[in-house]
C-alpha cells in the first residue's frame, strides 16, 4: 500500500489516530492471572499425572474410589480451573491478535468465553460426581 | 485478518538488471527493491552491479556508488553514515539494520538483497512512511514531566538512577525493531510497537519524571502494551544492541507491581 493511500484514508491525524478511544486501563489483571494459572498448572501436572497413571485399567468403581479421596479431588478441580482460565485468556490473545474485525472479534471472544466456561463445569461436574460414588 | 500475501498493487515484478560497469575488476551483485509511486506499476527488483574496489565497504557505500554512477533515480534516506541518525534503516539480507553499519562482506553468500523496511507503506524504493511510527512515539510524550517548581538549576539525578537510564536512551529511533515485529506488522494501527515502548519505558524509569503514574496509566491497554508476546524480534534487530523486549518486560512488571 503507498502513502498516499494510508493518508486518504481518514483526514485525522497521525496523533490523533495513534490516541483513537484511548487506554483501555485493563489488560495487566488477564497478563498477571496468565502468569499465576502457568505456574499452578506447572506444578500440578506432575500430581495429576500421577493420578491418571493410577487410573489406567481401574473401572468406574475403582476410578470412583480413587477420585473419593479429597487431596486427589481438590487437584484435579484445581488442575481443571487453571487450564480452563489459562484456555481462555491464551486463546483470547490469539484472537484479539488476527481478528481485526470488530464484529467477528467480539462474537470469537464471546464463543471462547462460552467455551472455556462450558469445559471448565463438565470437567468439573464429572469429577464431582466420580469422587462422590453417585 | 491477518494477510498472508501481499495486495495486488504490492505484489513483486522482475526487475531491470543494469549492465556491469565496464574496467571493473572486483564486483559485488546488488538485487534492490523498486517503486515509483507516479508510473503506476507493480514494485520490482533491479539488479546492479558494484565495483567495490571504488566504493567503501558499507551496503550504503554501495547504495550511494549506485546512485552516483548507474541509477541517479534509486531513492534511500541517508545523513549521517556512523549508525546515530537512523536514516538508513532497510532490509538487508532479510534482516533490518542501518546500511551504514552493515559491511557489504557480513552479506554472505551471492547478492546483496535490499528491501524497505517490511510491512509499513512505502513513499518511493527504500523510503517508508513512518508517520504513524512518529506518531506512536509522540504519544508517550517523551519529555520530563513535573509538578513540582521547577529548580533553579537543573532537576538533580543520583548516579545509581542515572544508570538506570542505561540501554534505554541511546535509542536512536530507526524502527528496525518495531518493523521487525509480526505483532506490529499484524497491529500498528494500535500496538505502539518495541521502539515507542522501549522510550516509554525510558520516561518511566527516569527518577527526575512525576508522571510515572499516569504514564502508566496510559500504557495500560490490551493492545498498546500487550500485544507484546516477548518475540524477541526487536532484540535481534537493533542495531545498537539495545533490548526492547526486556523494557517492554520492564513495563509490564511496574504495572503488575502497583496491582497486585
Amino acid at each position: 500500500m503507498s502513502a498516499t493511500e494510508t493518508t486518504k484514508r481518514s483526514m485525522r491525524t497521525p496523533l490523533g489516530r495513534v490516541h483513537n478511544l484511548g487506554a483501555a486501563h485493563s489488560g495487566t489483571s488477564d497478563f498477571w492471572r496468565q502468569r499465576l494459572t502457568g505456574v499452578a498448572m506447572t506444578l500440578l501436572i506432575i500430581p495429576v499425572l500421577v493420578v491418571v497413571m493410577m487410573l489406567i485399567g481401574r473401572n468406574q468403581a475403582g476410578a470412583a474410589q480413587i477420585l473419593g479421596s479429597l487431596p486427589i479431588a481438590v487437584i484435579l478441580l484445581l488442575f481443571i480451573f487453571a487450564s480452563a482460565w489459562h484456555m481462555k485468556i491464551g486463546m483470547q490473545v490469539v484472537i484479539e491478535d488476527y481478528v481485526h474485525s470488530e464484529k467477528l472479534k467480539l462474537a470469537s471472544i464471546m464463543l471462547n468465553n462460552f467455551f472455556s466456561i462450558a469445559v471448565a463445569l463438565a470437567s468439573t461436574y464429572a469429577i464431582l460426581k466420580l469422587s462422590s460414588g453417585v | 485478518m491477518v494477510e498472508f500475501a501481499l495486495p495486488k498493487n504490492s505484489k513483486i515484478t522482475g526487475g531491470k538488471t543494469w549492465p556491469k560497469p565496464a574496467g571493473a575488476t572486483e564486483l559485488r551483485e546488488f538485487k534492490i527493491y523498486r517503486w515509483n509511486p507516479d508510473d503506476g506499476k507493480n514494485p520490482s527488483v533491479d539488479t546492479y552491479y558494484v565495483d567495490t574496489h571504488d566504493c567503501g565497504p558499507m551496503v550504503l557505500d554501495g547504495l550511494i556508488w549506485i546512485k552516483n554512477h548507474i541509477d541517479p533515480t534509486l531513492t534511500f534516506r541517508r545523513s549521517c553514515r556512523e549508525g546515530v541518525c537512523g536514516s538508513c534503516a532497510m532490509n538487508i539480507d532479510g534482516q533490518n539494520t542501518l546500511a551504514c553499519t552493515r559491511s557489504m562482506h557480513d552479506v554472505k553468500d551471492g547478492a546483496v538483497k535490499i528491501n524497505p523496511l517490511p510491512h509499513q507503506p512505502v513513499v518511493k524504493d527504500l523510503v517508508p512512511d513512518l508517520t504513524n511510527f512518529y506518531a506512536q512515539y509522540a504519544s508517550i510524550e517523551p519529555w520530563l514531566k513535573t509538578t513540582s517548581p521547577t529548580p533553579q538549576k537543573e532537576w538533580r539525578q543520583s548516579h545509581e538512577d542515572r544508570e538506570k537510564l542505561d540501554g534505554l536512551y541511546e535509542c536512536i529511533l530507526c524502527a528496525c525493531c518495531s518493523t521487525s515485529c509480526p505483532s506490529y506488522w499484524w497491529n500498528s494501527d494500535r500496538y505502539l510497537g518495541p521502539a515507542a515502548l522501549l522510550q516509554a519505558n525510558r520516561w518511566v524509569s527516569d527518577s527526575r519524571d512525576e508522571a510515572t503514574g499516569e504514564r502508566l496509566d496510559n500504557l495500560e491497554d490490551p493492545f498498546r502494551l500487550y500485544r507484546c508476546h516477548t518475540i524477541m524480534n526487536c532484540a535481534k534487530a537493533c542495531p545498537k544492541g539495545l533490548n526492547p523486549a526486556e523494557a517492554i518486560a520492564e513495563l509490564k512488571l511496574k504495572l503488575v507491581e502497583r496491582q497486585v
